[in-house]
């Protein structure tokens, strides 16, 4: 069973793996005990009419092992499920890579804040399904959705997270491998749901300067009085440059305009959590 | 007694002789034709069901190329395709897998004539398939059917409570799974949002692309659950005030045991349900915003209420499968149930921990991950009488004498599945790990080993009990080897899902090839489908001995298996009334083996001297 998940490039994926496996030895366990006790059983109580079965309703002490044990296997679990959780949920790290992914029938609709690290400003990047990470640094990503609830399922990263609409979740994820990785819709959400994927472009240090300085040249970030209108047009016209490179056949708007991703009025101020 | 007594009992009834044709057979106040009614029109589901697997089997093993036997079904939900585009769209295959698996079986079979499927109709397949597995076959089997035929019978008493709330109880559940069926024949199909419904994609016609379909999905299920709620009243009632002298709540058998507590579930949860039916039902029809953000509703409260009457309903559906295998494996061992009272108690502790552990099914869905803490715990927690069932039940095989009978296998079968279903579930209650596996065929490999691992003791109960609702026995060869058919198969279709489960693979898409990070999966898909197709067959030898015995089985005694509880005292099949005399009760139902006797069995109403009555249980 073990070759078949998936490569693992996250922090937290090894004990989540870890994790997996020590289920798999208990349950392969119990499984075998449980189903050799049947087979033995079964073939040796089998019909023998030269003798009579054994008389007894039960056995306390034996019921309370076997109530007992597993209780205290389960109990165990969960506590090493707990700080692994709370690990992967609750401990958000600290970072400046932050993105918005909006899901929507059926594409994934991914903002950039651009360099002043703000949503919804004029220098906002937007793009149907390719997602532009740096290796190695957490990325805080906030998942909202447009019409109906999607899952964006990152198999490489055990990341998943359901996305609502009316709602933006906050949720992190870190790459700790260069690499090009599928990222599907994992809830069912209309006709078009087989077949709705990402991608996540984990860019090389390298890589991710040249993309990001590709799409805000240094010398307009720099140009500090360069109006909001002019760099809209800068941002519209390289991102349209950038559809046509990478993304022949989407119909991905170009950000500045289309702000409505998550707009007001989809998404309450207050019901950013978790 | 004898025939002649029997006879006689029959004639103290003459009254019910002159019922005509329609009141004995269509509208009887029976509860036993009830339960007969209720097990033809479930197994006639299950055929639709059945079918409605095998498309989808087909589907994701070669996507996008036309389903054999198809042709039929008209646009927009399959688009006929000819032999020579039959070959050409498996050959197109290799582009993902070369060589594909499987791909000459295709072309051969594809040669019959086909008719591709369209992506928004395969969702509506694989949503009816469940809707109509979960609440059209092991609902209306286990509780409409064998809940009706078993509770009187076994705990002594002549009728239900209420016969003709017992009949209206079925005549509400025809028009239920006509109109679940009449779905598919509506204008933009039937419902396709899954059997779980999430909103908002459930909440608003246009999201779906289903109108008429989904309001027909819930309004079939909302007059179900009137129905059920029906049945539910009538078994509460029947068990509390029915049971005859000397039946006390621990001589009951285990089986009616797991039926009184399903209905109390039923009772409870079914409003649940109901109440977030028609809210759904008003978002979709008539402009409110329970679950539509857009008005301030909340897509989550959807999940919250479906799975808080849905967890409950997992257990409605597996209880009474387990009340039969504690019966069967008792009779058939010669041996005391192990730990009865530790059997009763464990099935009323799930009944209560089923409420409080809903949120297994939401980890991922957005709901605070310190919530998700708090329901792992408590799903760990309700994992442990499913464990304490589990090795009594060993204990029960353990120094028994043990008769291999069609019934016992698939009761043993039951087991067996049961056991990798509630392991494989451990790792979903594992929050993190189930951040992985969520919405994978992990899970679908999960719910499989249980839900369809009930249709197991679906065929234990059938083959266990068709002689006194038939008066006839079944083929115990043909049973036999539709038990080893069935369980291989069902094995080799399912245990695979949880490799690709683990490898990622999403549930509820239809083409597998759109990713590729699936595609050294992908031979997996095509050996589970071609399980799955062997499984399909294997059930024709069923339905050939089911026939073959209903018509012509060899007539059967009263008490054919040599058990102890009160139903076998009856005639096979009992008249009306059921008993010739109300029977007394002197002990508990599970006496095999018994010192007392020379027999190896002890009936429940078998009268003893008075010094061996307070020796036994
Ligand atoms: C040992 C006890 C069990 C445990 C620990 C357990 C655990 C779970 C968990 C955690 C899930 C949610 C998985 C997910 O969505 O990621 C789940 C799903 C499910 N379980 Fe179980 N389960 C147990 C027994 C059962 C039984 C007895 C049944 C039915 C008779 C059952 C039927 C289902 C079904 C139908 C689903 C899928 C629902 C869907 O469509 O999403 N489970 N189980
Ligand atoms: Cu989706
Ligand atoms: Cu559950």
């Amino acid at each position: 069973m073990m070759q078949w998940l998936p490569e693992d490039v996250s922090p937290y994926g090894g004990s989540i793996d870890a994790l997996f496996y020590f289920i798999y030895y208990i349950t392969a366990a119990a499984f075998i005990l449980v189903t050799a006790l049947m087979i033995i059983f079964l073939y040796q109580y089998r019909r023998d009419d030269s003798r009579r079965a054994v008389y007894t309703h039960g056995n306390t002490g034996l019921e309370l092992v076997w109530t007992i044990v597993p209780a205290l296997v389960f109990i165990g679990l969960g506590l090493a499920s707990k700080s692994i959780w709370e690990e992967v949920k609750l401990n958000v790290p600290e970072t400046d890579v932050e993105i918005r992914v909006t899901g929507k029938q059926f594409n994934w609709e991914v903002l950039y804040p651009g360099p002043d690290g703000e949503f919804e400003t004029a220098d906002d990047y937007q793009v149907d399904n390719d997602m532009h990470v740096p290796v190695g640094k957490p990325v805080r990503v906030f998942l909202g959705s447009k019409d109906v609830i999607h899952s964006l399922f990152m198999p490489n990263l055990r990341f998943k997270q359901d996305m609502l609409p009316g709602r933006l979740i906050e949720a992190w994820f870190q790459a700790n491998k260069a690499g090009i990785y599928e990222a599907p819709c994992a809830e069912l959400c209309g006709f078009g749901h087989s077949g709705m994927k990402g991608t996540l472009y984990v860019d090389t240090p390298e890589d991710y300067a040249a993309w990001y300085d590709k799409r805000w040249p240094p010398a307009e970030t720099n140009g500090s009085d360069a109006s909001a209108a002019e760099t809209t047009e800068e941002v519209l016209a390289s991102g349209a440059v950038m559809d046509a490179e990478t993304m022949p056949d989407a119909e991905a708007e170009p950000a500045a305009t289309e702000e409505e991703a998550v707009s007001a009025e989809d998404v309450p101020a207050d019901s950013a959590a978790q | 007694m004898s025939e002649a007594g029997a006879t006689a009992a029959h004639d103290a009834h003459a009254e019910h002789h002159e019922l005509g044709f329609i009141r004995t057979y269509i509208f009887s106040t029976d509860h036993k034709m009830i339960g007969r009614q209720f097990i033809f029109a479930s197994i006639l589901m299950l055929i639709v069901g059945g079918l409605l697997a095998m498309m989808m089997r087909w589907e994701l093993a070669w996507p996008e190329t036309p389903v054999p036997f198809t042709s039929w079904i008209s646009e927009p939900f399959m688009y006929p395709a000819d032999e020579d585009s039959t070959v050409g769209a498996v050959e197109g295959l290799s582009e993902y897998v070369d060589p594909y698996p499987g791909a000459n079986f295709a072309k051969s079979l594809g040669s019959v004539g086909g008719a591709h499927m369209d992506p928004a109709f395969y969702n509506s397949v694989f949503t009816m398939h469940a809707t109509i597995m979960i609440f059209f076959v092991v609902m209306p089997f286990m509780v409409g059917g064998f809940g009706n035929y078993l509770i009187p019978l076994m705990i002594g008493a002549g009728d239900m409570a209420f016969p003709v709330l017992n009949m209206l109880s079925f005549w509400t559940a025809v028009p239920a799974t006509i109109m679940i069926v009449y779905s598919f024949f509506v204008e933009g199909g039937a419902a396709a949002g899954g059997w779980t419904m999430y909103a908002t994609l459930s909440a608003d016609p246009t999201l779906s692309g289903v109108d008429t379909g989904a309001d027909l999905w819930v309004i079939s299920l909302l007059i179900l659950g009137v129905s059920s709620l029906m049945g539910a009243i009538n078994y509460i009632t029947t068990v509390v005030n029915m049971r005859a002298p000397g039946m006390t709540w621990f001589r009951m058998p285990l089986v009616i045991w797991s039926l009184f507590v399903t209905a109390i579930l039923l009772l409870l949860a079914l409003p649940v349900l109901t109440a977030a039916l028609g809210m759904l039902l008003f978002d979709r029809t008539m402009g409110t915003s329970f679950f539509m953000p857009g008005g301030g509703g909340e897509p989550i409260l959807w999940q919250h209420l479906f799975w808080f009457f849905g967890h409950p309903e997992v257990y409605i559906l597996v209880l009474p499968a387990m009340g039969v295998t504690s019966d069967i494996l008792s009779t058939f061992s010669r041996k005391p149930i192990f730990g009865y009272k530790a059997m009763a108690f464990s099935m009323i502790a799930l009944a209560f921990l089923s409420w409080i552990v809903w949120g297994h099914h939401m980890f991922v869905s957005g709901m605070n991950p310190v919530l998700g803490t708090a329901f792992m715990l408590t799903t760990m927690v309700i994992a442990v009488p499913s464990a304490i069932k589990t090795f009594n039940w060993l204990g029960t095989l353990w120094g028994g004498n043990i008769r291999f009978t069609s019934p016992m296998l698939f009761a043993l079968g039951f087991v067996s599945n049961f056991v990798i279903g509630g392991l494989s579930g451990i790792y979903m209650a594992s929050t993190p790990v189930d951040i992985f596996i969520h919405d994978t065929y992990f899970i679908v490999a999960h719910f499989h080993y249980v839900v369809a691992g009930i249709i197991f003791g679906m065929f234990a109960a059938l083959y266990y009990w068709f002689p006194k609702i038939f008066g006839r026995m079944m083929n115990e060869t043909l049973g036999k080897v539709h038990f080893a058919l069935t369980y291989i198969f069902f094995n080799l279709a399912f245990f695979p899902m949880h490799f690709l489960g683990v490898g990622g693979h999403m549930r509820r898409i239809y083409n597998p090839l759109q990713y590729e990070f699936l595609h050294d999966l992908q031979w997996w898909n095509v050996f589970i489908t071609m399980s799955a197709f062997c499984l399909g067959l294997s059930q024709l030898i069923f339905f050939a001995n089911f026939i073959w015995s209903l018509i012509a089985g060899k007539k059967a005694d009263k008490n054919p298996w040599e058990a102890n509880t009160l139903e076998w005292t009856a005639p096979s099949p009992p008249g009306h009334g059921n008993f010739e005399t109300t029977p007394t009760v002197y002990r508990g139902p599970y006496e095999y083996s018994s010192p007392l006797v020379k027999e190896d069995w002890l009936p429940q109403d078998r009268k003893l001297g008075p010094e061996a009555v307070t020796a036994s249980h």
